[in-house]
């Protein structure tokens, strides 16, 4: 445990100098607070709360961006290493391969945590500050899409992993990782979506459409974010979905989880093998 | 002699070549052992596998009599320090930070790690970033690491290179101490006369083989290289010292006004010396040049490469 911390606060040093976290959460708190001054706007009269309208908007935005971020901090983590011979010292040290992929996703992880929080939580105080009151389950749910968020980070972190132990090039990983972001936001849903309008819902039964949307984190963090919370359901116009989902919500959540262990795991067999 | 390290039949394969072929290595406690070879010799190969960054084909490797993938050689590795050839830290680091850092791997002490930076003579840029360091510089920061923890195995790869002259002796000042503290250390390099004053043994790589490791004694024996030896004579005797080398047998090489040389095999070298030192007075000094590590390496090329034929 002792290495896999050390390797972890390396990370993380590398990250406060670099201006890493400085800069996403900058990016993540100019998002954020324009989405609950600005994007709160066109909502009126309506009588929806600033927090909620912002969770339904950040939910979307971060599913989007989060993945980017989470991909660009770990593609080149092993083979960037590996190119310019820093990997090599490191291994001739006692630590393992796997403590070397264990300490860099804890570290990984907690930067992305500290932007998200510092980020998003600007949000919820600038909210706060003005004397809106915000609901017990405004805050749940806000709280829930912090977590949810950076679990959708760690599940793209550890897919990172898997591109970066996979090739022999950074430029090769870096186009895999662009290829990962498209298929997993953008194709993955356009695919699904087209299934559905050809196959007219004669043979594609609801409950298996269930299924592939929790085989895709994003797809699964989107599920819990926008119907797992009748007040976010209402307005993100899920409130219908969320009512005949035929999934409970907490699979969402086993989703997200499938796919940070599955992918480190494999990142740990592969890089077990690799020859340095 | 007890062994740090040993490599037994050692293989290693890649898709179309033998990067290892059957190579048996030991490398024993207190003694500096140097790996020669030209390059794609295989002897960054046998490092890697020397210290588990690669697994052998076929063949076992004992770290202190444990096998190299156990949990025992794995705590071990606190105790080796590696210098690769080419030297790579996170620029954006100080060389503070690169220590520390590898300092808090090993669990070694953190003040007596900083101290290596006056033992390599770089105490004046501890602070400043890696990038601004030069290749000198860098090299030195890399043999800092490699003694982070008083390492009692040291396997150094080109340690010298980058390095001017006066910081190549303060580094084989740095290594004898160690050595002399009972640190066991394989040096690696292309630069086979300065390993041949320190080495006590050199270990001969070609072609994935090792073709020989012996110390330079019996290495000379082995290779039975001739041996040239330089009668300088005193003004105008030249001649007259070769007549009298004619009359006992000894043809010389080259005779010249100031010096004769001639050329004898070099188990035959004593009994020369001693003939010579009683030969004529007007003798003034006598040079042998025994086989540098340059000749024997390529003599023993040549000799492996005719009995692949």
């Amino acid at each position: 445990m002792r290495q896999i911390l050390i390797i972890a606060a390396k990370e993380l040093r590398d990250g406060l100098r670099n201006r890493w976290i400085l800069a996403t959460s900058i990016l993540l708190a100019a998002l954020s607070l324009s989405l609950a001054f600005l994007g709160s706007v066109p909502v009126g009269e309506v009588g929806a709360s600033r927090l909620s309208i912002t969770i339904v908007s950040l939910a979307s935005l971060t599913i989007f961006l989060v993945p980017l971020i989470a991909l660009m901090l770990s593609y080149d983590t092993i083979i960037g290493d590996m190119e310019c011979g820093t990997l090599l010292l490191i291994l001739t040290y006692p630590v393992s391969h796997k403590q070397l992929i264990l300490g860099k996703f804890l570290g990984h992880v907690t930067l992305i945590a500290i932007a998200i929080i510092i980020g998003y939580g600007a949000a919820a105080i600038a909210i706060f500050i003005v004397g809106e009151h915000i609901a017990i389950d405004e805050w749940l749910a806000y709280l829930s899409l912090l977590a949810t968020s950076i679990m959708l980070g760690a599940a793209f972190i550890a897919i990172g992993y898997v591109i970066s132990v996979s090739v022999n090039e950074q430029t090769t990983a870096a186009g895999i990782a662009v290829g990962v972001w498209l298929l997993f936001i953008l194709l993955y849903d356009m695919a699904l979506l087209g299934v559905i309008v050809a196959d007219q819902g004669e043979s594609m039964r609801a409950s298996i459409f269930n299924i592939l949307l929790m085989a895709n984190p994003a797809d699964a963090f989107r599920i819990f974010n926008l119907t797992g919370f009748s007040i976010n359901a209402s307005l993100s116009g899920m409130a219908a979905v969320a009512g005949q989902s035929a999934l409970p919500v907490y699979i969402s959540l086993i989703s997200l989880a499938f796919w940070i262990f599955a992918p480190l795991s494999l990142a740990n067999i592969i890089f077990s093998k690799k020859e340095i | 002699m007890v062994n740090s390290l040993e490599l037994i039949n050692i293989h290693k394969k890649y898709t179309n070549l033998m990067a290892v072929n059957d190579v048996s290595f030991n490398l024993p406690t207190g003694s500096l052992v140097a790996l020669v070879g030209h390059n794609g010799a295989g002897k960054s190969t046998l490092i890697k596998l020397m210290l588990g960054l690669i697994r052998p084909t076929s063949g076992e490797i004992l770290l202190h009599g444990q096998a190299l993938d156990t949990k025992q050689a794995m705590l071990a590795r606190k105790k080796i320090g590696f210098l690769p050839e080419s030297v790579t830290f996170e620029g954006a680091m100080s060389g503070r930070e690169i220590l520390k850092f590898f300092a808090r791997l090993k669990d070694a002490d953190i003040k007596k790690t900083m101290q290596l930076f006056d033992l390599v003579g770089l105490e004046y840029a501890i602070d400043n970033k890696v990038k601004t360091y030069s290749k000198g510089m860098r090299q030195r920061l890399g043999l800092a690491q490699a003694l982070i923890g008083e390492p009692d195995i040291l396997l150094l790869d080109e340690p010298t290179s980058g390095l001017d002259p006066a910081a190549q002796r303060h580094f084989y000042d740095i290594v004898n101490n160690l050595k002399s503290k009972g640190a066991s250390i394989l040096i690696c390099s292309h630069a086979l006369t300065e390993l041949e004053a320190q080495a006590d043994m050199v270990a001969m790589m070609n072609s994935g083989r090792l073709m020989v490791c012996a110390t330079m004694d019996q290495l000379r024996k082995k290779a039975d290289i001739p041996t040239n030896i330089r009668i300088h004579t005193g003004a105008g005797a030249s001649s007259k010292i070769a007549n009298k080398l004619t009359k006992n047998n000894i043809k010389p090489s080259y005779i010249n006004a100031t010096y004769i040389d001639i050329t004898i095999g070099t188990n035959d070298k004593m009994a020369m010396l001693k003939q010579l030192s009683n030969l004529d007075d007007n003798i003034m000094d006598i040079d042998v040049d025994a086989p540098s590590l340059d000749r024997l390496y390529a003599a023993f090329c040549k000799v492996e490469e005719a009995g692949q034929r």
